[in-house]
């Protein structure tokens, strides 16, 4: 009897439109990266579209990041991903099949083809076998990588090797995309196109893209996440970031005059 | 229920003549509904539109070669193997070269190593330096217990044949060390769920060397723990540690 009511409840969540009003939300996150408190009390709201994670080196972006695809449990506060709590020690299948995740130090298998390894992501992430081999394809094809498709990882120069991270961590549709640094290695053409592709993810799910390029953002963020020792400086659009600058601030464009307003020291090593 | 069209017609129609607006309606909607016209009409469509077809249909071909079953162990053991089983084949055959040159010794040495083996690869299989898509694997779902079960599965697939082979030329029976084996494996797994497998592996690990290997090496014999008296105590820890692990599950969807 009970069993009954249990399959009905699932069943109906899953029909259920989506029960949360942001894809990513942080309460009081904090997160350690070893004996550092990378994220250090963050409050965070992600909904649809591309946000750019901005901030200097060692400001906590990776560690952020990880602790959104789930690798690290937050030390305190609370963590909420397509509206399911991922801080406790819980059941992270579901909210796990729905993310995309490319590392920054992204290692892969050297004896395995492109398509070989963007399977093998796509079983591990517990894709329905049918869809597989189509979403694998798509996928190859997206980045751009579909003549070099049946090549081994190893054969693949740096820039290759990035865009078969970013069709693993694309080919299941996943609702939050999170990218650490995806621009490294990419040549300037490889970084238009891949704009043009953060663009249409974000039109139908949230993209989380850390870069400490200010053109990047410029180019293909809906939205600029701005952040500094662990801690949120500003959330807004790349024009509100551009309108924060001043003429006596640092930096070369409107977006630079703007984060060189807000983080303070610019400039300075 | 209509007639079909007329070879006549639908060659008109196929080379693209000035139909009355009728007729040329007619005939388009009787080839919607009929496959048998619209096969007449594929031959006698001209060479421009066939040319076009084909095309479309060669453009449509799947491309890249079907799924392959060749990768199908990465499902069990790490895609990265290679280095790993060799580590493996070096330690037992360590133990045997050690057994081989030191024949005084009481023990045999494959016997003392034999149950902490499949924890090495255990430790191994969850190690950032062994797998390189750590990183990648431990955000997937599938992440968790099925797969830290099925990667030490392909462990001891691999590690129980060696050790048999090596306690068969050291003359050490599997009677000996094969519940042990098992049970210091289970204890591991159920202890990884609480402070995370490698970790678990490698205090399993430095416990058996400071508990079993230290003492019979200093004193000689076999260790009481491996002695046939202790096989109920191993049997215990092999299903207490099984049941830990099966109802502590979600514990390790985060190692």
């Amino acid at each position: 009897m009970e069993g009954v009511v249990v399959a009905r409840v699932v069943s109906a969540a899953e029909v259920a439109p989506t029960g949360y009003a942001w894809q990513v939300k942080a309460e009081g996150l904090r997160v350690r990266a070893g004996r550092t408190m990378a994220v250090d009390g963050l409050d965070l709201r992600l909904g649809r579209g591309v946000h750019g994670l901005l901030g200097p080196n060692g400001a906590g972006k990776t560690t952020l990041i990880r602790s959104l695809a789930t690798v690290l449990r937050p030390a305190s506060g609370t963590l909420e991903v397509l509206g399911s709590p991922v801080s406790g020690r819980v059941d992270l299948r579901r909210v796990r099949r729905a993310l995309g995740y490319l590392p920054q130090d992204f290692g892969y298998y050297k004896r395995f083809t492109v398509r070989e390894f963007v399977e093998y992501m796509a079983w591990l992430k517990e894709m329905p076998k049918r869809d597989v081999p189509g979403a694998v394809q798509r996928a190859v094809e997206r980045v751009g990588l579909a003549d070099r498709a049946d090549s081994r990882m190893k054969t693949l120069s740096g820039g290759m090797v990035r865009r078969a991270g970013i069709a693993q961590a694309i080919v299941n549709d996943p609702e939050v995309l999170l990218l650490d640094e995806p621009t490294a290695g990419l040549d300037p053409g490889q970084r238009v196109r891949f704009r043009e592709l953060l663009q249409e993810l974000g039109s139908d799910s949230c993209v989380v893209v850390s870069t400490h390029l200010v053109e990047d953002v410029a180019a293909a963020c809906t939205d600029v996440v701005l952040f500094k020792a662990g801690r949120l400086v500003f959330q807004g659009t790349p024009d509100e970031l551009a309108a924060a600058g001043g003429p006596d601030n640092v930096g070369d464009s409107p977006l630079e005059r703007g984060y060189s307003a807000l983080i303070g020291e610019a400039g300075a090593w | 229920m209509s007639e079909h069209a007329s070879a006549e017609l639908i060659a008109r129609y196929a080379a693209g003549d000035d139909l009355p607006p009728d007729r040329l309606w007619a005939v388009e909607a009787h080839l919607e509904t009929c496959e048998l016209c619209r096969l007449r009409l594929a031959d006698v469509a001209p060479p421009q539109v066939t040319a076009l077809t084909s095309a479309v249909w060669a453009g449509l071909a799947p491309t890249g070669a079907p799924v392959r079953g060749h990768r199908r162990f990465a499902r069990w053991a790490v895609p990265s193997f290679l280095p790993w089983l060799s580590m493996t084949a070096f330690v037992v055959f360590a133990a045997l070269l050690v057994d081989e040159l030191a024949p005084a010794a009481v023990t045999s040495t494959v016997l003392l190593i034999a149950p902490i083996v499949p924890v090495l690869g255990v430790a191994a299989a969850w190690s950032r330096a062994m797998d390189p898509a750590y990183e990648l694997v431990v955000s997937t779902a599938r992440a968790g217990l099925e797969l830290v079960l099925r990667r030490t599965f392909a462990v001891l697939v691999v590690v129980l044949p060696a050790l048999l082979l090596g306690g068969w030329l050291a003359g050490a029976s599997p009677a000996y060390w094969l519940l042990p084996c098992l049970g210091v494996t289970s204890v591991t797994l159920a202890l990884g769920g609480v402070i995370g497998v490698r970790r678990a592996a490698i205090a399993a690990t430095a416990t058996w060397a400071v508990l079993v290997v230290g003492p019979a090496v200093v004193l000689g014999g076999v260790p009481g723990v491996l002695a046939p008296g202790a096989a109920p105590l191993w049997a215990a820890a092999l299903v207490g540690g099984a049941a830990a692990v099966f109802f502590r599950s979600a514990a390790y969807a985060r190692l």
